[in-house]
């Protein structure tokens, strides 16, 4: 089923909101994750509004697929993305990272309805996911599994581990994607430690692997839809990506990777975000 | 090999292929605690189909392959990728199935120790690891195979529970057990054979010591295979007029803390027995609880905070004071400290 140009207009401005509250939520809350967060709003958006099936009003609902955010530091989009599928409340954001609080600085699976598995501790999302996987193999449903990994993450050999698990296993109901922005804490992820070249990487270790443009909607889409017709292997979409996609303030900025906007930054980028045009 | 021990050490008739039929008093066979897991798999997997198990190339030695010989299509091996097999093992208990996961002990809760932290005890999910090659009796491998840390580094995690039976009997109860429980398990087997010491009427239950002995000069709690060295010495020490009290606790971590303040009330001196560092593991759970609750005496029987080296089992548990005459000499050094507080 072929998307529609209407759903890529629907689906980018979707990306949109969810850039402008997931900005309005960290500017208010402090502290949080902004540059990783951002860098990924189109593959999200894609995955809870094109892709996955899900009941937000059920979300054990034994039919549904699985995200898994490997790289958790982006809780903060995960928790506007629930938020805008009906899992919790939109006012509910504001509550990110305060005591008692279901909005934990990492997605925590006990308190919030939607996070499949706590991460937070990056490598390790990747066997979760493959364990997912298996248990929908053993039980011959057709399930799908996803898992967004962060790029600097791939320094983690755990992930490696589970590269070859994932393809040994043959676990084709699983579709892992990179949030390839180029960026960590320390710096630029070749500058720190090299992980390219990712694509040849992820298909030396027997993978269906897609390159796209992380932005571009119509082509996230598209990834995702080959991926479901990829047989007897897993797949990568690995998205190349701008950490901080959305707003020049934070645009290829390291110092965006755990900094939160502060209230002027903010309304820079609510101007540019509220005018943005959906080409 | 037949051994004659006093009619209060009373044999087992286990699951048949281990101890066979046995007259009071006379054990005719011992079976190691991992042999015992890998038999309570295949009779667990055969009651419950969400029975998975997973390992990291070591079904032989951990014994996960005699699952893996009846239900291959619910066996995964990881290969040598324990980090990655917690983490897998994860995913399978989020997708309702009850995993099992093995490796060596020192792989288990070292390697991995932060996926088991993260991935699986953070989110508080239904994982049981059970690992085996744990303490000294390792042998030949040497030190780098020999795990002395992993009950301390188990039992400091929340919402785990950690058990360590002490014979092939007990082994086979804790398994069906903490399939039963709802939560993150760590259980240690480890890789000889060791004698039966829980009677035919034992009921294995999580968080409960088990009380062979009671004693009245002093009380050994011992866990794992030093549960049988504590039984030989009690009786040594009986043939020098000292009557020390024997418990079984298995389960380290929920401590029954019920039956240590007893012991100390009854006889007001302590030892306690592992084959693992005297350094958080039983010995120092155990000393948690009397200094909290009822300061008393008490001597750890254990690896003196140095790692493991090579050699045969039995003697490496001499070369580690992990004998019975090293419990046998705990007790009378406890004793000697329980008379100079009281004078």
């Amino acid at each position: 089923m072929a998307v529609t140009e209407q759903q890529l207009t629907t689906l980018k401005d979707k990306a949109r909101r969810i850039r402008i509250d997931i900005l309005k939520m960290l500017t208010d809350c402090g502290s949080g994750h902004t540059g990783g967060s951002l860098s990924a709003a189109d593959i999200a958006t894609a995955l809870y509004f094109y892709k996955m099936k899900y009941d937000p009003k059920n979300p054990g609902w034994n039919g549904r697929d699985h995200f898994i955010l490997s790289k958790g530091h982006a809780a903060p989009l995960l928790y506007t993305a629930l938020a805008h599928a009906g899992f919790i409340e939109t006012a509910e954001l504001c509550t990110l990272r305060r005591i008692g609080s279901r909005l934990q600085g990492h997605p925590d699976s006990k308190y919030l309805p939607g996070v499949e598995i706590s991460t937070g501790s990056l490598g390790q999302g990747l066997s979760v996911a493959n364990g997912l996987a298996l248990s929908h193999k053993l039980d011959k449903t057709s399930n799908r599994v996803y898992a967004l990994l962060g790029d600097g993450e791939l320094q983690e050999g755990q992930v490696w581990e589970a590269a070859m698990t994932a393809a040994h296993y043959k676990l084709d109901n699983l579709c892992a994607l990179v949030d390839n922005n180029g960026l960590q804490i320390d710096g630029p992820v070749e500058k720190v430690m090299g992980v390219e070249p990712i694509a040849d990487k992820w298909r030396a270790f027997g993978w269906e692997v897609i390159d796209i443009d992380g932005h571009d909607m119509a082509k996230i889409v598209g990834a995702l839809d080959t991926a479901e017709t990829v047989k007897g292997r897993p797949t990568m979409i690995v998205c190349r990506t701008v950490k901080g996609k959305g707003s020049r303030v934070f645009e290829g900025k390291v110092e965006f990777h755990g900094t939160t906007p502060s209230k002027e930054e903010l309304e820079i980028a609510m101007k540019e975000l509220e005018q943005a045009v959906c080409k | 090999m037949r051994r004659k021990y006093p009619s209060s050490c009373l044999a087992v008739t286990a699951s048949p292929g281990h101890i066979l039929s046995v007259r009071r008093g006379v054990i005719v066979s011992k079976v190691a605690t991992r042999d015992a897991y890998g038999d309570a798999l295949v009779s667990l997997g055969k009651k419950r189909n969400d029975v998975v198990v997973l390992d990291a190339d070591l079904s032989g030695s951990t014994k996960t392959a005699k699952f893996a010989k009846v239900f291959p299509d619910r066996f995964f091996n990881i290969g040598i990728a324990e980090q990655d097999m917690m983490g897998t093992a994860a995913g399978l208990a989020l997708g309702g199935k009850l995993p099992f996961v093995s490796t060596f002990a020192v792989f288990a809760t070292g390697r991995a120790w932060e996926q088991v932290r993260q991935s699986i005890c953070y989110p508080n999910l239904n994982v049981k690891i059970v690992a085996s090659h744990a303490g000294v009796t390792v042998g030949e491998d040497g030190g780098s195979h020999q795990a002395i840390e992993d009950i301390a580094v188990m039992r400091v995690i929340p919402h785990m529970t950690v058990i360590v039976p002490a014979d092939g009997p007990e082994t086979l109860q804790a398994i069906e057990a903490v399939a039963e429980y709802k939560g993150p398990c760590y259980v240690r087997t480890g890789r000889n054979k060791v004698p039966t010491v829980c009677g035919e009427d034992y009921k294995f239950q999580i968080g409960k010591a088990h009380i062979i002995s009671e004693g009245r000069d002093a009380a050994i709690i011992a866990t794992g295979i030093m549960v049988a060295e504590a039984m030989k010495a009690r009786d040594l020490l009986k043939a020098e007029g000292v009557d020390a009290g024997v418990i079984n606790m298995s389960t380290i971590k929920p401590l029954d803390a019920e039956a240590v303040v007893s012991a100390a009330k009854r006889c007001g001196a302590i030892v306690t027995a592992e084959e693992h560092s005297i350094i958080g593991g039983l010995g120092g759970a155990v000393a948690e609880v009397l200094a909290e609750s009822f300061p008393a005496p008490l001597v750890r029987v254990g690896v003196k905070d140095t790692f493991g080296t090579s050699g045969e089992g039995e003697g490496l548990m001499k070369h580690f004071g992990l004998s019975a005459a090293d419990i046998a000499t705990a007790v009378k050094s406890v004793l000697a400290k329980k008379r100079s507080t009281k004078s």
